[in-house]
């Protein structure tokens, strides 16, 4: 398989310019009996499937959830970053572009995170003027508040419901079209195969969730926004559906995968309590900018906690041990998630870990409730405060700041989080890797895009706070409507495309043995107890940390699962109406498909670098040891057919304008 | 660890839009209290597709409160005897052991049953897209974010509103099947804003049309909506959106 990535000549900061100024262009009579079909409906596919309707052409969207309202970008909760400086803090686009770099540990394209930092700044220019309501400071401008690995103030939030008013407007974007009929909205819908003539996609196969049908539906090209594939661990901060299988399918036709293996391990989750759970709650990075990490320093402490003889309340400050603040004093307890994800492990696994399962740490907003007090018994003129009167007026600005994601907590373990300090440990969150894309985000297969947390482009090895949102918006918003074009230029003779070809006649098929292979099974076991199983093996052997000889047995152990769910899984064969475990069936064969790819491309990769965490090869302070001689490079993983054999490409990571170093933030 | 609760399900089963349903007693047996009440549901269906039964089919996706999906009626409720929750951010710590539970769809003439507690809530999609936007082309190039100041109360106001997740409870615990809270959120948020002012007048009557065609009832100041949204939207949005909608009558165009 060929790689080209496709940058443009010239400087890092013409490339874009450059690139739009000689872009192949669709006039917009042309562009109407040009036919685009977009998968997912989140921040990447509203955005994408409302722009191009937009430009004029004729789209078609899809969603396996009831609404296009719903897709996962909804949950996102802390924030949006662009390089506007309102803060007057030293922002800039290359500052932006230069820390994703460094947080991503050196293991994305220069090009890519540079444009992605150009178009930041449109991104919020646009939410506005669409209705978003942003947080504002009491003269009516935009607020802004610090995300980690940044030192700068420049993420905008909506308090911390940011992903749903940012998915909000780009639905009503999308809304805008569906009602002029410019674009056709088909809910529960899921793909299952994508169709490739003349080696271009031309369309896909989906299945009607609510019927059951099978459905062709042709296009000049396909766009892929279908998310993250964090599921594959069962359990994670992702939506009960979000899943891999556009992705995967797109893969076994050809479209490579970059960098399977970096996966985004949050570390403030609320933790695990029990085998019934179905999924992790994530709590807002931006907590981390008044919520102080701890543990006790001693481990009689520890004991005492575990056993409820002692409230973390009654710990004294000098037998707390602000591990993040001691580690890296520099960014504090802003660290990027990767780092302090480790760091909470690594207290863990020495024994600190302060409830019953041993997982778990403290975020602790007693400080901050202070601060904040205090400032407000000066603004009120209130002097001689009592400490009773501060703690009430710090809670009230805290509630402000952070209300939804408090009483989301308190919902959900019980506890009043403004007395007693959360408990927190880290959980899969977000992957990096993702269809691997060019500089126009074209998948190797002609014709095929990949836009959002679905492509592997902009993160490297891990994803700093607040760039989902940016990257998904910039991809969807400013990025594809202009890239497709260069494509679609040469398909203004195509004509309409017929679904009656020998091609999609095949996708159907292949979709059809399938399913009909999965009612026919006979077994005895639910699908969701082989996604339990395939999740554990992921979780400790290809989650936080990762070993060579770990790897090869999570490699064999999921080979097993596979012939198991082939051989026992249970799939309801009553009715193909609204077949729920159906459709978890056909997303967990992919899931155990791609698990054990995510072993081989972290097997393969032996060095350390962001998420990805080989314990062999770490510096003498457990921090993530890089080999950038023999692994400054994308994989670029290709299907050979056979999915414990899957075949290595490589595309070398070039920096002409950074300097590659090892990542420090002490 | 404790044994868990014992509970009776009494679940609405319906095996199509045509079908005319009823309610089938499952028990549920050892439940803890941590669980959520979808995580309950999950049990339960573990239980049926193991005895080779079609499992209970539920609208869920997020399980944290902000996506809208899920959409049960429980003992008569919408989304249960919480306050300010959705169906997944119940958990069963809000029940006790030997209680009957009643679990019912969503119900409205505007949200046709799919599936046992599954219903189609298309009409939303549609009152939105009748004029629940700004029509500003998503180019990037419209003004600074900031050349326009909003006052902070006007904004906090505006989120407030718009934090709506569109699930419809307010629909299914109205006695008149009205929307009028859904829509009267979204239209709020618009006119309290700059930015919604130019298609003020059109954006009410537009989305009032299309309610009224999806044959969701009127309001009739009962408020039960208020109390369970989830997402506590105040009946405030209903009076702004009647005066919205009076105004863009009387006053005509330009």
């Amino acid at each position: 398989m060929e790689l080209n990535s496709k940058i443009p000549d010239g400087s890092l900061d013409q490339k874009w310019t450059k690139y739009k100024g000689n872009v192949r262009l669709v006039n917009p009579a042309n562009k109407r009996s040009i036919d685009v079909i977009v998968v997912g409906t989140g921040l990447a596919g509203a955005s994408a499937a409302a722009s191009l309707a937009e430009m004029g052409y004729s789209v078609k969207a899809l969603c396996f959830q009831d609404s296009p309202r719903r897709a996962h970008s909804i949950a996102a909760q802390g924030g949006i970053n662009a390089a506007k400086n309102y803060m007057n803090d030293g922002d800039s686009t290359y500052r932006l572009f230069y820390d994703t770099i460094k947080g991503g540990d050196y293991r994305s394209r220069e090009a890519n995170v540079h444009r992605l930092a150009e178009v930041s700044a449109n991104i919020i220019d646009q939410c506005v003027a669409q209705g978003v309501p942003f947080a504002r400071d009491y003269g009516g401008l935009l607020d802004n508040r610090s995300f980690g690995g940044t030192q700068v103030s420049r993420t905008f939030y909506a308090k911390g419901q940011t992903g749903q008013q940012l998915l909000l407007g780009a639905y009503s974007a999308l809304s805008r079209q569906i009602g002029k009929g410019t674009v056709e909205m088909l809910n529960r819908h899921e793909m299952l195969d994508v169709v490739i003539v003349d080696g271009k996609a031309r369309g896909i196969i989906a299945r009607n969730l609510v019927t059951g049908e099978l459905e062709r539906h042709s296009a000049h090209a396909v766009v892929l926004c279908t998310g993250g594939y964090g599921n594959v661990f069962f359990l994670s901060t992702n939506a009960m559906g979000s899943n891999v299988t556009a992705a995967w399918r797109a893969h076994k036709r050809g479209a490579a995968f970059g960098n399977p293996c970096f996966t985004q391990i949050h570390p403030t989750c609320i933790p695990v309590s029990g085998d019934h759970q179905s999924k992790l709650t994530l709590m807002s990075e931006s907590l981390r900018n008044d919520g102080r990490i701890w543990v006790p320093k001693h481990k009689e402490d520890v004991e005492a906690i575990r056993a409820k003889r002692l409230k973390p309340q009654d710990i004294p400050e000098d037998r707390r041990d602000y591990y993040l603040e001691r580690r890296y004093p520099a960014f504090g307890n802003l660290v990027p998630r990767d780092i302090a994800s480790r760091a909470a492990k690594e207290r863990c696994d020495e024994g600190f870990g302060v409830n019953a399962t041993g997982e778990a740490v403290y975020l602790d907003f007693s400080s901050a409730i202070i601060r904040y007090g205090k400032a407000q018994a000066n603004v009120k003129g209130i002097h001689n405060a009592t400490d009773q009167q501060i703690i009430e007026l710090g809670t009230k600005v805290v509630e402000q700041k952070y209300g939804n994601l408090f009483q989301m907590y308190e919902q959900i373990v019980a506890e009043n989080p403004y007395t007693t300090p959360m408990m927190i440990y880290p959980a899969v969150h977000y992957t990096m890797g993702g269809l691997w894309v060019d500089y126009e985000l074209m998948t190797s297969v002609p014709g095929l895009y990949a836009c959002g947390e679905a492509n592997f482009s902009d993160h490297g090895a891990n994803r700093l706070g607040a760039s989902a949102l940016m990257q998904g918006l910039a991809d969807g918003y400013f990025v594809l409507p202009y890239t497709i074009g260069n494509y679609l230029a040469d398909e203004i003779r195509t004509g309409k495309i017929s679904t009656q070809s020998p091609e999609f006649e095949e996708a159907e098929k292949n979709v059809r043995k399938q399913i009909d292979s999965l009612l026919n099974n006979n077994g005895t076991e639910p699908v969701d107890h082989y996604h339990r199983r395939l999740g554990k093996v992921m979780w400790n052997e290809c989650g936080m940390a990762r070993t060579e000889k770990g790897l090869k047995w999570a490699i064999a152990e999921i080979q097993q699962i596979r012939k198991e769910f082939y051989a026992n899984a249970r799939v309801p064969n009553q009715s193909l109406y609204m077949n729920t475990e159906l459709a978890k069936a056909l997303r967990v064969a992919d899931f155990i498909d791609l698990g054990e790819l995510m072993c081989w491309d972290a097997l393969n990769r032996n060095e350390s670098c962001g998420g990805h965490f080989r314990e062999e090869y770490q510096t003498e302070d457990g921090e993530a040891l890089r080999d950038d001689e023999n692994f400054k490079y994308v994989s670029a993983w290709e299907w050979s057919g056979d999915p414990s054999a899957p075949k290595l490409n490589k595309e070398e990571l070039i920096y002409e304008n950074i300097k590659v170093q090892q990542r420090s933030y002490k | 660890m404790e044994k868990g609760m014992n509970l009776k399900l009494k679940v609405w089963r319906q095996k199509s839009t045509a079908d005319k349903g009823g309610i089938v007693d499952y028990n549920v047996n050892n439940v803890s209290p941590d669980m959520s009440f979808l995580e309950m549901i999950d049990v339960l269906n573990e239980d049926l597709v193991k005895k080779g039964d079609d499992p209970v089919a539920f609208d869920h996706d997020c399980r944290e409160g902000i996506c809208g999906m899920c959409s049960m009626f429980i003992n008569g409720e919408a989304h249960g005897p919480n306050r300010g929750v959705t169906t997944c951010q119940l958990h069963m710590r809000s029940f006790k052991d030997g209680d009957t539970v009643y679990v019912e769809p969503w119900r409205s003439e505007g949200f046709p049953v799919i599936k046992d507690l599954m219903v189609n809530r298309g009409a939303f999609d549609r009152i939105q897209q009748a004029g629940g936007f700004v029509s500003v082309n998503t180019s990037g190039r419209t003004m600074d974010a900031n050349a326009i100041p909003i006052p902070k109360e006007d904004a906090d106001k505006a989120f407030d509103a718009a934090t709506c997740i569109g699930c419809g409870a307010c629909v299914a615990t109205c006695p008149n099947g009205s929307a009028m809270l859904f829509v009267g959120a979204k239209v709020s948020q618009f006119a309290l804003l700059p930015q919604g002012q130019v298609e003020r007048k059109d954006r009410v009557l537009n989305m009032v049309k299309q309610m009224d065609e999806e044959g969701f009832g009127n309001c009739s100041n009962i408020g039960a909506c208020e109390v369970q949204c989830p997402k506590n939207i105040s009946l405030e949005v209903i009076a702004r959106m009647n005066r919205e909608y009076l105004t863009a009558n009387v006053k005509p165009e330009n």
